[in-house]
């Protein structure tokens, strides 16, 4: 008896110690000074980036696989400053339904997929915005004969088709409920899914953000027999998010973005960053590396702005190659600097 | 005293091992959540949903809780497998009595349906419902009406609703009606085992389930009238139905899809169940006098029902958990209600996750608990 009650004890032991040892390797995201996510990217070689499963002009897939989309060019933007080269991305599609879930629990390092700012989700959910890189609003697409042509028009017992997991669906609701509208909801977890209901007449309207609303409709049977109401009923502030409590992570993600729009401001384009190093502003000098040290708070050379300018280019650049010219959004609204009547508005690089 | 102990600590040593595994996976879970900010806790469960679903049994909008959201769509879930175990089994049955049919068209037109429905993958079967076959079908303003008063449409099947007067009344005449039926089956068996007379219980049983009811129509003031669904126009070209009930197309896709599915496997089942009765027991029943109609009903299907049961249940629980399909094509499940809106709005991944796989559970354990006191009470009684 003696016999086995040591072996137990020898046995729990072990058990115990092993339990030790592996709560103490838990949880060790934290390490001082450098960021553990550049690290961890600077040693995979490439950005791991959550982008949508498709929406043109933002993140949008071709035959080949080549992703291309403002969305897209801001993991292109982060791996040109982390990497050198902005075409070291890896690509995750996710659904409006995965993509937190995908960010928290460490599958990708950057969710880059046309996402709201809201409050709940930036305090609750372990996430952090670091910038807006597209402002939107919701507003709803309907059949041009159906003789809609504002959402005054709109009934009891209208149907809307929209996406799951989105701010769409709640804003849908404070929207027919404040006008007293009974309606419809008919919400699907995919992009593409929606679409197709909406495109067979399942739905009268389908509800998004403008610009997806835009994109979408590109991708309908007849793109013509559709149309975006004037109206918009939210604000929608998309832009890139990160995980929480790697604030170094979060600066180069958030930086990266602010030095395309602010490179747009100054006048940098892609073709013309290497001349503006000898430019007599200071404040270009600085964007182009030619001056300060500004990419050693964040653990990176001095041209990690440059290499974006070069690599991705200007905001203005980015909007124009994959939202203006396939005539998604030609105006662009909101989004034109605050120097020409927009608000893209950021900080200074200095 | 030293063998028990022999026998006891293996047995404590592995609990310890699983306790310390759960434990080591919670704690992994909790310091990372920690480390993410990531709270963890159910008292989202009272706060308001604000989010509205297309479908729902009981009342609901964007003004009630999350756990009634919760309810809504476990309840939605529960509507669909019902509907669907339903008809998955009496297609199933059908199908498997044809299999052994003699007709030579009917034997093999069963086999062909099985062979084709099992074999394709049930997501598959799921979209070819709702995105092909029922996206052809007509926009409300063109549908004919079925039968004169019921309309099947890509936005949904739209039937008359049953207006009750007294509803509770025509209930209790047909409570009154199976509890005095079940009281003759008593009494008939009973005259059978004295006297050997048989009473024709088939007819006397549905004279009642019709005689009471009718009574409660002439003189318990019960009266039934029908509201119609009425087209109403929305904008120039959009058109709804008002009115009546209307069933979403993604119920009925679902229920398709799932009950043609699992009802090849049913057919199966109840084939091997007929054929694993030896072919002497229905010669030696034939051989005693028994009609054909007796030798199915007494000998033949209390042996067979109990190589059908156990296999069945399988199936049964297979179509509640394949339910959860039901999230790619927009049918507010539990799954796509509050695994997926749910969860994103209010992000609490793990609390949610765990519910839900805890509700999974909760069903097919009912279901198998239900089908179990079925096959137990069907067992041979060995005296």
């Amino acid at each position: 008896m003696y016999k086995y009650i040591k072996q137990l004890f020898t046995l729990a032991g072990i058990a115990s110690l092993l339990f030790v040892f592996a709560c103490d390797n838990m949880g060790g995201d934290q390490s001082k000074g450098k960021s553990k996510t550049l690290k961890n990217t600077q040693s995979k070689g490439f950005v791991r980036c959550g982008v949508s499963q498709g929406l043109p002009g933002f993140s949008n897939a071709d035959a080949s696989g080549n992703w291309t989309g403002v969305d897209v060019d801001v993991c292109r933007a982060v791996a040109a400053a982390v990497l050198g080269d902005a075409s070291k991305v890896k690509y995750t599609p996710l659904s409006a339904k995965e993509r937190f879930t995908a960010l928290t629990s460490g599958e990708i390092d950057v969710l880059s997929r046309n996402t709201t700012w809201t409050l709940s989700r930036d305090a609750d959910i372990g996430l952090t915005f670091v910038g807006v890189n597209f402002y939107d609003g919701q507003g709803f697409m309907v059949r041009k004969d159906s003789g809609i042509t504002s959402v005054n028009d709109f009934q009891n017992g209208i149907s809307a088709c929209t996406n799951i997991g989105t701010t769409t669906e709640l804003n849908m609701r404070d929207f027919f409920n404040s006008r007293g509208i009974s309606y419809e909801p008919v919400a699907f977890e995919k992009a593409d899914e929606v679409v197709a209901a909406y495109d067979a007449g399942r739905c009268d309207t389908y509800t998004t953000d403008k610009s997806g609303l835009a994109a979408q409709r590109t991708k309908m049977q007849n793109p013509d027999d559709h149309m975006v109401l004037p109206e918009t009923i939210s604000k929608e502030p998309l832009g890139p998010v990160v995980r929480q409590g790697d604030s170094v992570w979060e600066d180069i993600v958030r930086w990266s973005l602010n030095a395309m729009i602010e490179a747009e401001e100054y006048g940098i384009t892609s073709s013309n960053a290497d001349s503006m190093k000898t430019s007599d502003n200071p404040a270009i000098k600085r964007l182009v590396g030619a001056e300060g040290e500004l990419g050693a708070a964040f653990g990176l050379d001095n041209e990690w702005s440059l290499r974006i300018i070069k690599q991705v280019g200007n905001y203005g650049e980015s909007y124009q190659r994959n939202i203006a010219d396939p005539g998604i959004l030609p105006d662009r609204g909101p989004n034109e600097l605050w120097t020409k009547g927009g608000i893209l508005y950021v900080p200074p690089a200095r | 005293m030293n063998n028990k102990i022999k026998k006891i600590i293996p047995q404590l040593i592995t609990l310890l091992f699983v306790i310390l595994v759960f434990a080591f996976f919670s704690i992994n879970a909790s310091i990372n959540m920690d480390t993410r900010g990531i709270d963890f806790g159910f008292g989202f469960l009272s706060q308001e949903s604000s989010f509205d679903v297309q479908f729902s049994l009981i009342d609901y909008d964007g003004s009630y809780s999350y756990y009634r959201a919760y309810l809504v769509g476990l309840l939605n879930t529960l509507l669909v497998s019902f509907i669907s175990i339903i008809f998955c089994t009496i297609i199933g049955v059908v199908i498997g009595v044809a299999r052994l049919s003699p007709n030579y068209l009917i034997r093999n037109t069963a086999a062909w349906y099985v062979e084709f429905f099992r074999n394709i993958p049930l997501l598959l079967q799921l979209f070819f419902w709702y995105y092909a076959a029922l996206r052809v079908l007509p926009l409300p303003e063109k549908a004919d009406a079925l039968l004169g008063v019921s309309y099947l449409t890509i936005k949904g099947f739209y039937i008359p609703s049953m207006i009750w007067n007294n509803l509770d009344i025509f209930i209790y005449s047909i409570l009154a009606s199976i509890i005095s039926i079940i009281f003759i089956r008593f009494y008939a068996k009973k005259i059978q085992e004295s006297k050997g007379k048989q009473i024709p219980l088939v007819y006397i049983s549905a004279a009642i389930l019709i005689t009471l009811p009718l009574l409660s129509f002439l003189f318990g003031n019960v009266s039934l009238s029908f509201e119609m669904p009425v087209l109403k126009k929305l904008a120039k070209t959009s058109y709804i139905f008002e009115g009546g009930i209307s069933l979403p197309p993604e119920l009925i896709a679902l229920v398709l899809s799932l009950s043609l599915y699992t009802s090849t496997f049913i057919a199966e089942c109840v084939r091997a169940g007929i054929q694993g009765v030896g072919k002497g027991q229905r010669e030696a029943a034939a051989s005693v006098g028994l009609t054909p109609n007796q030798v199915l009903k007494l000998v033949i299907m209390p042996q067979a029902l109990r190589i059908i049961i156990p296999p069945t249940t399988n199936q049964y629980l297979n179509l509640t958990k394949n339910s959860s399909l039901a999230a790619a094509i927009a049918y507010p499940d539990l799954v796509l209600v509050f695994a997926g809106t749910a969860l994103m709005q209010t992000g609490k991944a793990i609390e949610i996750v765990s519910i839900t796989m805890l509700t999974y559970l909760t069903i097919s354990l009912a279901i198998a608990a239900l089908m179990n006191w079925y096959n137990k009470k069907i067992e041979i009684k060995e005296k």
